[in-house]
């Protein structure tokens, strides 16, 4: 039982974010848009690009504030080698650019507002990483 | 500047919860998508918990005028299912099956300052400037 209180926890917070985020300042957050919206062709500026860097700021302060209370960050070590990183990385960038979204604004944000193309994307995202972890680990 | 130390607390509870929860950790993140194997399912209590939050908290705030510090709130409107959305979120789940992570956390785990994560999302980063150049282009 306890296995699942931690993850059940941190699920929460994160939605206590997105309803935050929507209250405050009246945005979807999904991350992939965040962050993609800071690069070119295009990046935002000023206010925009203040606010959309702040948040990303504050993603990276959260293992640090869990390090601070608990003494341990959350951080686990990489599973894969450096190319399979790279290609790992280049593929989430292009997928999400490409579909407008990844597990929190299309999996969180989506889904709680019951948009058919979020739940289209994360039962496509769900099926190809599942069958993509089966191809590396059971068949190779 | 309200909306800025507003949008920096947001990004520290959502990183918080993230790292609570165990996405930062691409070995329990691998081990949820593992399901042929000796399959971890408690990051699915991570969605269910953050869906069924969301959606009460959504209700309650969507049924209000406006967000106290922007001009109106701005929701996806679109509903069609088109091949971008698809493939999209095809390439996105392949990559998260291979490496075990997906943005945020690979955002949040930055911090830790280990080359192959910062690579990892500089490659993402070069992912989504590849694709909103080609979107730009029409």
């Amino acid at each position: 039982m306890s296995q699942f209180l931690l993850p059940t926890l941190g699920g929460a917070l994160i939605a206590f974010s997105a309803v935050l985020m929507m209250a405050m300042l009246g945005r979807i957050a999904g991350i992939s848009g965040i962050f993609g919206g800071l690069l070119p062709p295009a990046p935002a500026t000023g206010g925009e690009a203040a606010l959309r860097l702040a948040f990303v700021v504050g993603l990276l302060g959260g293992p640090l504030l869990l390090g601070l209370l608990t003494g341990d960050t959350g951080i686990g070590a990489p599973t894969v080698d450096l190319p399979m990183m790279i290609v790992g990385g280049f593929l989430v960038g292009i997928g999400t650019a490409l579909g407008s979204g990844c597990t929190s604004g299309h999996g969180i944000c989506g889904l709680s507002r019951l948009s058919p193309r979020s739940l289209v994307a994360v039962a496509t995202f769900m099926a190809t990483g599942v069958a993509t972890v089966f191809v590396v680990r059971h068949l190779f | 500047m309200a909306r800025i130390l507003t949008a920096l607390v947001i990004g520290l509870i959502f990183g918080l919860g993230l790292a609570v929860a165990g996405m930062t950790d691409p070995a329990k993140v691998l081990g949820f998508l593992d399901l042929a194997g000796d399959w971890d399912p408690s990051l699915a209590f991570v969605m269910g918990a953050g869906v069924i939050v969301t959606f009460i908290g959504y209700k309650l705030v969507l049924s209000r005028s406006g967000p106290v510090l922007a001009g109106a709130f701005q929701i996806p409107t679109r509903r069609d299912i088109d091949l971008n959305l698809v493939a999209g979120a095809a390439l996105f789940g392949i990559g998260w099956g291979l490496a075990g992570y997906c943005p945020g956390p690979a955002l949040s785990s930055l911090v830790s300052g280990a080359l192959p994560v910062v690579a990892l999302v500089a490659s993402m980063a070069a992912g989504m400037v590849v694709v909103r150049v080609i979107k730009a282009r029409g």
